[in-house]
């Protein structure tokens, strides 16, 4: 019989020399296979002495069990270096940049539209929509503003030929409304609106929104409320300092100019607030009770609140623009600065 | 309106310095627009007396003067004003003198020694000519502090009155607001009657008492038109923005300013007979004072004599009939129109004058007389003359009725209550008559106040003399109720941020266009026409999307852009009953944007149809179509739930060709409501069973749409059959000239059983079938 250590060595500086997976299974073959050097090993036992045969088995089947440990060894370190050379291969460039289509994105004041109907949505304001050519009633007549309003000259409104006008606010969407849904209720009304006008801080047409709150018993502290909770979550400053001034609106009564203080300069005065400390954000009242009556609401049970505000305005002072004329110049090179 | 707070302190004085002031008038909604002062600051110049005047030495163009400052010897300046002069007053600037800009030194000029300057009004900063000393007058104080002589440290006041207020457009009614507004005492100036010297009077004939329900007229012989305007009265009008003109007149204004009353005077003298206060007639003409002439219409009141119209009443006088220099007699007018009789006039005539903008908002008719006896006294003080009787036509004068004003009703409005003596002290203070009921104020308004009619009014001025301030701004109580939430339709958010993610970007563009981007998108098209447009490309409203998308377009062309793709969510206008909104959409340039490994290639119809089907969340029925903007080989109108919801395609190469474009945009517009509603899902079970795929190619002729060809195979499949699509369409080598081979993928499944090779045979064999016999197609093989 030939020396088993003799063939494990041998065996083994086979399977080193081994330098892929199939040259490794030869190998083994050579040594393990069906006719292999330790597998005849094995086979010449049976002509072995009884007495030689337990020894002889046990030396056979270490040298077995050393040359199978090498064979694993081997085969795992190949399968590595295999899948190295096989990931080296796929190895990108990753700092390319992706591919695939580009991306679009929202006009700054659809933004901001989103952003002030999602932060009244939360306190159960609905959206309502209304027409923007509009009628002299809808527009004027039916919100208490009497035929000589300086609202309605040829210089603020336009008109059409066949006689109607494009809305100068969405108050008209309140009148819409309340002919339609019986109180309570709670809207916000967002569109455009029309003012003959246009020079650096005005375009002909713009954005409002509207808003409306009727019940039995609202009051001017619950508006102060709801709109200073709304202009602090919008500018996200919880200190943000507001303040009611009264003013006019044929349509309230009594009606506010409800000013923030300034959000670009923090109130120590700067051009866009006209070194005031203040900007003046939006109009606000108690629903004038000829309003009610026109939309057939007793003014007596009900009480409401209404407030208008400029959504150029607010995203001008969110997003720090400072020409308003931007917005509807369509330059995408500013459109993208909002994506 | 602008006024120096000189003034206002000179009736009310309250302890406040300027600022507080002006922030007390702000909260009280007397919105304070601007504070200015008077003059620039300057320091050290007083009044001084030019003695003599001689040649300097040295320079042609200096003279030397001696100048009496008010100290003991005059003292050497040297100056180069060509009107210096022996004799005048002027302002002289001291040795240590900051004036704006420059410092006063003693200095050598030439030789001399100069002990200060000699100044021009544009060297103080002051208005006026710059090319001279400025000239004083005879009476001024020499030696006088020169700001405290002419009040400069006095600040300009600009209010911006919301249209309610009209009884805060003169500076006794402010006063009397500041008065309520801060406690403090109130002293309006004396009125006295003037005594009267003479018996002539004009009877002025009020034919339209209910325009002009009182009408005062007052005769003043004798006068000195040219009679020096007082310099505190000319100082007044000019810091209040009124130039002075001459004394008769500088007295009207001066009334309108101090008590808010419009008043004219009318030279007597070229005053015809029978004047009389009516409507205009139709065709009448006025030359009026600032050179125009105003074609009457009927609505317009008038002052008439029996030659027609000599004032356009409460907006203008006439010219024929102004106060001149040679005046000698005048009638002096002091009415009160009603806001109706005048309110608009003065706009449609392109006017907007101090007298109109307060007969508009409301003239206080309870004080007519004063102002008629005031503006007498002063013409008399100032240019002599003798007045006679004050004739007074009266008619139905506007009825201040009380208002109940219920303390309860103000506590639930302003959600805060307040105290009734307080309420009814400080609505007192504003001039009204309060009486006292059982939880309840009486409230007769002034007759100065046209804005206080009803309860709410009230309520207004109580919390706002309280203060909004003083308002809690409470969080309010409401019954929490959920909003519904419609989940069939897909929400505008939604959908514009499903644009967004399909690589467009908003845009927002006006909804008026102009009007050839719509006749040549749409020969056909007729948008409305507004009457005042801004401009004429301003000046229809828009039918289409188009039109501003595509300028869009051109605008981000020429700024260097070269893929632009865009939407716009908006309304088109066909009537006041029918303002659908549209979604509309622009792609142009390449179909990606520029990068590394991805061949470069221009966007085509079908990628835009791609996204709008990924929009809608399923395929559209697109049916071959004729759109006169769009090219006629590609254009579809897309069809959705049975009905045509819109347009797509690429732009027709006439259009492309008139908007200067390289290439064809792709565009689209869809009726939004249409595109947003969709079905509730429904689950509908899924098969346990294999599902078998069989791919046919079929010939057919190249013109027969594909679209075709799918809805006669999915009419007639079996219901074995789950799809059908085309998933390629060939033209060419292998396919006869005029022919396309279309691939359609059939996909079968039976949700009860597995299918066999019969079933799959027989469908397949009937889809064959219907090729052939309803689209000429045959099996390619």
């Amino acid at each position: 019989m030939r020396n088993p250590n003799e063939i494990v060595a041998e065996a083994l500086a086979a399977i080193q020399g081994a330098p892929d997976l199939p040259t490794l299974e030869q190998v083994k073959a050579t040594y393990l296979g069906k006719s292999g050097q330790l597998t005849d090993l094995l086979k010449s036992l049976g002509a072995m002495p009884a007495e030689e045969r337990k020894t002889a088995g046990a030396r056979i089947n270490e040298a077995k069990q050393a040359v199978e440990a090498a064979l694993k060894a081997r085969r795992e370190a190949l399968q590595q270096a295999e899948l190295d050379r096989l990931l080296a291969a796929e190895t990108l460039d990753v700092t390319l940049p992706g591919r695939g289509p580009g991306g679009g994105g929202l006009h700054p004041v659809s933004m901001t539209l989103a952003r002030i109907q999602a932060l009244f949505r939360s306190i159960g304001f609905d959206v309502a929509t209304g027409p923007e050519i509009e009628t002299d009633f809808y527009n004027f007549t039916a919100l208490n503003i009497p035929q000589d309003h300086p609202a309605r000259a040829m210089h603020d409104t336009f008109y059409l030929q066949t006689g109607e006008l494009l809305r100068t606010h969405t108050s008209p969407v309140q009148i819409h409304y309340m002919e339609n849904h019986p109180p309570p209720l709670r809207i916000i009304a967002p569109g455009r609106v029309y003012r003959c006008d246009s020079d650096v801080t005005h375009t002909p047409m713009f954005h409002q929104i509207e808003g409306l709150w009727v019940d039995e018993n609202v009051s001017f502290a619950d508006l102060k409320g709801v709109l200073a909770d709304f202009m602090r979550n919008f500018f996200e400053r919880d200190d943000l300092p507001v303040r009611f001034r009264p003013s006019f609106f044929p349509f309230t009564e009594p009606s506010a100019e409800m000013d923030i203080g300034c959000v670009i300069c923090g109130g120590e005065g700067c051009r866009v607030c006209s070194h005031t400390g203040w900007l003046e954000v939006l109009g606000c009242g108690m629903v004038h009770p000829n309003v009610f009556r026109h939309v057939g609401i007793d003014p007596e049970r009900y009480l409401g609140f209404a407030f208008g505000l400029g959504v150029e305005r607010l995203a001008m002072l969110r997003y720090g623009v400072d020409d308003l004329r931007l917005f509807f110049e369509n330059d995408l090179r500013f459109l993208k600065q909002f994506n | 309106m602008q006024f120096p707070e000189s003034w206002l302190r000179n009736l009310v004085n309250p302890a406040l310095d300027t600022t507080a002031l002006a922030h007390a008038l702000t909260m009280a909604g007397l919105e304070v627009e601007a504070l200015a002062p008077a003059a620039p600051p300057f320091d050290n110049v007083v009044v001084a007396e030019i003695l003599s005047v001689e040649k300097h030495p040295d320079a042609d163009r200096l003279r030397v003067c001696q100048v009496d400052v008010g100290e003991a010897a005059p003292v050497t300046i040297v100056c180069g004003a060509p009107n210096a002069a022996a004799g005048l007053k002027v302002p002289c600037a001291r040795p240590g003198a900051k004036l704006p800009g420059i410092e006063i030194k003693v200095a050598k000029v030439r030789g001399v020694e100069s002990f200060g300057m000699l100044c021009s009004s544009r060297e103080l900063g002051l208005d006026g000519a710059a090319d001279g000393l400025m000239v004083l007058p005879a009476d001024a104080p020499v030696g006088e502090d020169f700001r405290a002589w002419r009040n400069l440290d006095d600040t300009l006041i600009t209010l911006k009155l919301t249209p309610n207020r009209a009884d805060c457009l003169s500076l006794a009614g402010l006063a009397r607001e500041v008065g309520a507004i801060t406690g403090a005492e109130v002293r309006l100036p004396q009125i006295n009657t003037v005594p009267v010297r003479t018996a002539d009077s004009l009877a002025v004939q009020v034919m339209a008492p209910e325009a002009c329900p009182r009408y005062l007229a007052r005769v003043v012989r004798g006068i000195d038109a040219q009679a020096p305007t007082p310099r505190w009265m000319a100082e007044r009008l000019e810091r209040c923005g009124i130039r002075p003109l001459s004394a008769p007149v500088d007295i009207t204004n001066y009334v309108l300013l101090e008590l808010g009353q419009p008043m004219h005077a009318f030279d007597l003298g070229k005053l015809g007979y029978g004047v009389q206060v009516r409507w205009a007639r139709a065709g009448e003409q006025l030359a009026l004072l600032n050179g125009q002439t105003a074609e009457l219409a009927g609505d317009m009141l008038v002052i008439a004599d029996a030659d027609g119209p000599v004032a356009l009443a409460g907006i203008m006088g006439g010219a024929p009939t102004s106060v001149s220099n040679e005046t000698t007699d005048v009638m002096l007018e002091a009415a009160f129109f009603t806001p109706a009789a005048i309110a608009g006039r003065a706009r449609r005539l392109g006017l907007s004058t101090d007298s109109s903008h307060r007969f508009e908002r409301g003239v206080d008719f309870d004080a007519t007389r004063q102002a008629m006896e005031r503006a007498s006294q002063l013409l008399v003080d100032i240019c002599g003359g003798e007045v006679g009787p004050i004739s007074e036509s009266v008619a139905a004068l506007p009825v201040r009725a009380p208002i109940t004003l219920r303390l309860a009703r103000l506590a639930r409005v302003a959600g805060i209550a307040l105290d009734a003596d307080t309420v009814a002290r400080d609505l007192a203070a504003l001039g009204a008559a309060v009486e006292r009921r059982d939880g309840a104020l009486v409230v007769t308004p002034p007759s100065f106040r046209f804005d206080l009619a009803i309860e709410e009014d009230l309520i207004e001025e109580a919390v706002r003399l309280h203060g909004y301030d003083n308002v809690p701004a409470q969080p309010p109580a409401a019954p929490t109720r959920m909003l519904p939430q419609d989940e069939r339709v897909l929400g505008d958010d939604v959908l514009r941020q499903a644009m967004a993610g399909l690589d467009y970007q908003e845009v927002i563009t006006y909804s008026f266009v102009d009007p050839a981007w719509e006749t040549a998108l749409d020969p056909a098209a007729r948008p409305l026409p507004l009457a005042n447009p801004l401009a004429s490309q301003l000046s229809v409203m828009r039918t289409t999307l188009w039109g501003g998308l595509v300028e869009t377009l051109r605008h981000n062309l020429n700024r260097q852009l070269e893929r632009v793709r865009i939407f716009e969510l908006g309304r088109v206008y066909a009537s006041l009953d029918a303002q659908p909104m549209r979604l509309g959409g622009l792609a142009y340039g390449d179909a990606l944007p520029e990068q590394w490994g991805a061949q470069a290639r221009r966007v085509d119809f079908f990628d835009v149809k791609g996204d709008l089907e990924r929009l809608a969340g399923r395929a559209f029925d697109a049916r071959p179509g004729v759109h006169p903007a769009l090219h006629p080989g590609q254009c579809a109108e897309l069809w959705l739930d049975g009905r045509g919801i819109g347009w797509l395609g690429s732009l027709h190469p006439r259009l492309v060709q008139a908007f200067e474009l390289a290439s064809a945009p792709v565009l689209f517009e869809l009726d939004h409501a249409a595109l947003v509603h969709r079905a509730l899902p429904r689950y509908a079970g899924l098969s346990r069973f294999p599902q078998v795929r069989r791919d046919l190619a079929f010939v057919l002729d190249a013109q027969t749409p594909a679209g075709t060809l799918l809805a006669a195979l999915r009419d007639a499949a079996p219901p074995v059959v789950r799809t059908i699509e085309v998933f390629d369409d060939y033209r060419g080598k292998g396919v006869a000239e005029n022919q396309k081979s279309l691939a359609i993928r059939v996909v079968m499944q039976d949700t009860e059983r597995t299918l066999t090779e019969e079933d799959v045979e027989e469908a397949v064999r009937k889809l064959i079938d219907t090729a052939l016999r309803q689209c000429n197609a045959s099996l390619r093989v």
